[in-house]
């Protein structure tokens, strides 16, 4: 450090003390904040590993290696494998259409897409049993051609899709509209292709905010529970994701197998945090300037 | 809606209608035109699905599921108790948001992130958690039950704790980037013309950041009206005690009563819709009144 860049931070040291707070103050403010998160935050994140390990590693593993469990995250391995990519193709079509054109109509536009942000878990599920349902005109017809939705893996697959509609979207489309659209006209007018365009300006731009737009898109898909719960009819080895066998396995006084298969999604939980601080620490230049989900 | 959308603007042609501004980029119709097409297919017909099934209802029949006594104590548990967590969360979000940006500690940065983690652990796993963590022989409950006299788990009280947990995010995500963006001159002028540190915090920070705190505090409450995962571990769920409204909708649905089902999701849709605009109106007219946009 050169005698300038002290002489400055000593200087923003006095300034800061001049309109800061006291230490007393401001350890009994760190103190409050650390009480409160480590309570409502940390103490149960902590319960989870505490009780799935509690009755030895035998039953954990037990209950991982267990079919129903097996069979569970497979569903819930699928329907992120289809819904995820489902939402990427549509986070980046509404994007390319909303941050690099100008037309009418934009904001409304942009109210629809967060539309299933405002929308309750289970109210998503019951609007597809409503579209779907033995009631409905769509259900009894769809069945007659023998295509099950509701109850089976579609309904639980569309249910996610609508949970995890807007993630990716609206990490992109701030971003793209943040860069602005020279760089893509500096290539068209070059004689590039428009995929030509977006594959090799566009996406390499905005990588780093659709991967995380992906890892929180992808951290809903495989833990939302009510809208699956009201869709799938909890068949146990079919219509079973792990959110779902962790509620039958605790009902059934099994917790802690229920623990155990908690700490997997915990432990997904923990990789999208590890991974979405990484790319805020790394890449902040090239993700949204908003963090809102 | 989709379909004009698609035809009116084949991709490459220029545009003829006057609704958007000419670019030289291409993909402006296949883009938009996947987008109201999905939008369409996943939200907006769905969605439509539960207006129509609702207007079909009549006004006697909603009325009289509106009213039933089991319902409105369901609403009024979900929206009393989302009000009371997004204001607790208000309270602590500001403060955590405060000492993120404003105090340099060791094990920051960890603390930064793990507020994320109600985004990124599943409900399940965080009702069982919690559930555990506040049940008479828990480890908390124990002790709030011996030392304070107040039951936690399995009450109402409960209802207010999972959404404490699931909203507390929202505070302060949205308010920490408003805070890092707050010139701090305004503090050095408020202490230089003689304020004490409580009067400049109370009157120049404070309202400038009220239009986020506003926020954060709407979010909180609109995921708390529907939180039904992390709620139904924790609360023993009692009909006129502890039973939320979206748990009503699914014990509808499993009684194959769709009316019940439709009629209670429209009126949760219809009065979070309401409170947000209000919120909105609010926001508007504090931003106006503290000039801060």
């Amino acid at each position: 450090m050169t005698e300038a860049e002290k002489a400055a931070t000593a200087q923003q040291r006095r300034q800061k003390q001049a309109i800061g707070e006291g230490p007393i103050t401001r350890g009994v403010l760190i103190a409050l904040a650390l009480a409160f998160l480590g309570v409502m935050l940390i103490a149960p994140l902590l319960v989870v590993f505490i009780e799935a390990f509690g009755r030895g590693v035998g039953v954990f593993f037990e209950a991982l290696t267990s079919p129903h469990t097996l069979s569970a995250l497979q569903l819930t391995l699928l329907v992120a494998a289809i819904a995820v990519p489902a939402n990427l193709v549509f986070g980046v079509a509404a994007a390319w259409a909303i941050a690099k054109f100008d037309f009418k109509g934009k904001a409304f536009l942009l109210t629809l897409i967060d539309l299933p942000f405002a929308v309750s878990p289970v109210v998503s599920g019951l609007i597809f049993v409503l579209l779907f349902g033995a009631n409905s005109a769509l259900g009894p017809l769809l069945d007659s051609y023998g295509v099950k939705i509701l109850f089976a893996v579609p309904g639980i697959v569309l249910a996610t899709i609508f949970i995890t509609f807007p993630f990716i979207a609206r990490e992109l489309i701030p971003l793209m509209q943040q860069q602005g659209s020279s760089e893509e006209e500096a290539a068209i007018s070059l004689g590039a292709g428009g995929w030509r365009t977006f594959f090799l300006v566009t996406l390499p731009n905005v990588k780093w905010g659709l991967l995380y737009g992906v890892l929180l898109c992808n951290a809903r898909a495989m833990g939302e529970f009510g809208a699956v719960s009201v869709v799938s009819g909890h068949i146990r080895g079919q219509t079973n994701t792990l959110p779902l066998h962790i509620e039958i396995l605790y009902h059934d006084n099994k917790a802690a197998a229920a623990f155990a298969v908690a700490s997997l999604l915990a432990l997904l939980a923990l990789v999208t945090l590890a991974v979405k601080s990484i790319l805020e620490a790394r890449f902040a230049g090239s993700l949204a300037a908003q963090r809102r989900h | 809606m989709s379909a004009p959308a698609i035809t009116a603007q084949p991709c490459g042609k220029p545009p003829r209608a006057k609704w958007r501004r000419r670019s030289v980029l291409p993909g402006f119709g296949l883009s938009l035109g996947y987008t109201l097409v999905y939008l369409s297919l996943i939200v907006l017909l769905p969605l439509a699905g539960l207006a129509i099934s609702s207007a079909s209802l009549g006004w006697n029949e909603f009325w009289a599921i509106a009213f039933d006594p089991r319902v409105s104590a369901a609403l009024q548990l979900s929206f009393g108790a989302a009000m009371l967590a997004a204001i607790v969360n208000t309270v602590f979000g500001v403060l955590i948001a405060w000492v993120l940006v404003r105090y340099r500690f060791p094990g920051r940065r960890w603390l930064d992130a793990a507020v994320d983690l109600p985004f990124a652990l599943p409900t399940a796993v965080a009702g069982i958690a919690l559930a555990t963590l506040y049940a008479p022989n828990g480890v908390f409950g124990a002790f709030l039950e011996n030392v304070l006299g107040v039951k936690v788990g399995f009450s109402a009280l409960g209802v207010v704790f999972a959404l404490m947990f699931v909203g507390l995010p929202f505070v302060v995500r949205t308010v920490q980037p408003v805070l890092e963006e707050i010139d701090r001159e305004t503090e050095e002028v408020s202490a230089t013309l003689g304020a004490g540190r409580f009067r400049t915090v109370t009157r120049v920070i404070l309202p400038a950041m009220f239009p986020a705190i506003l926020t954060g505090f709407a979010l909180s409450f609109a995921r708390g009206v529907g939180e039904y995962g992390s709620v139904i571990f924790i609360a023993n769920n009692l009909p006129f005690e502890s039973e939320i409204a979206p748990l009503l909708i699914v014990i509808k649905l499993d009684e194959h009563n769709y009316a019940g089902a439709t009629a209670i999701a429209t009126i949760m849709l219809v009065i979070a819709f309401v409170m947000l605009f209000v919120i909105n109106l609010l926001q508007a007219w504090s931003r106006k009144w503290f000039g801060h946009d």
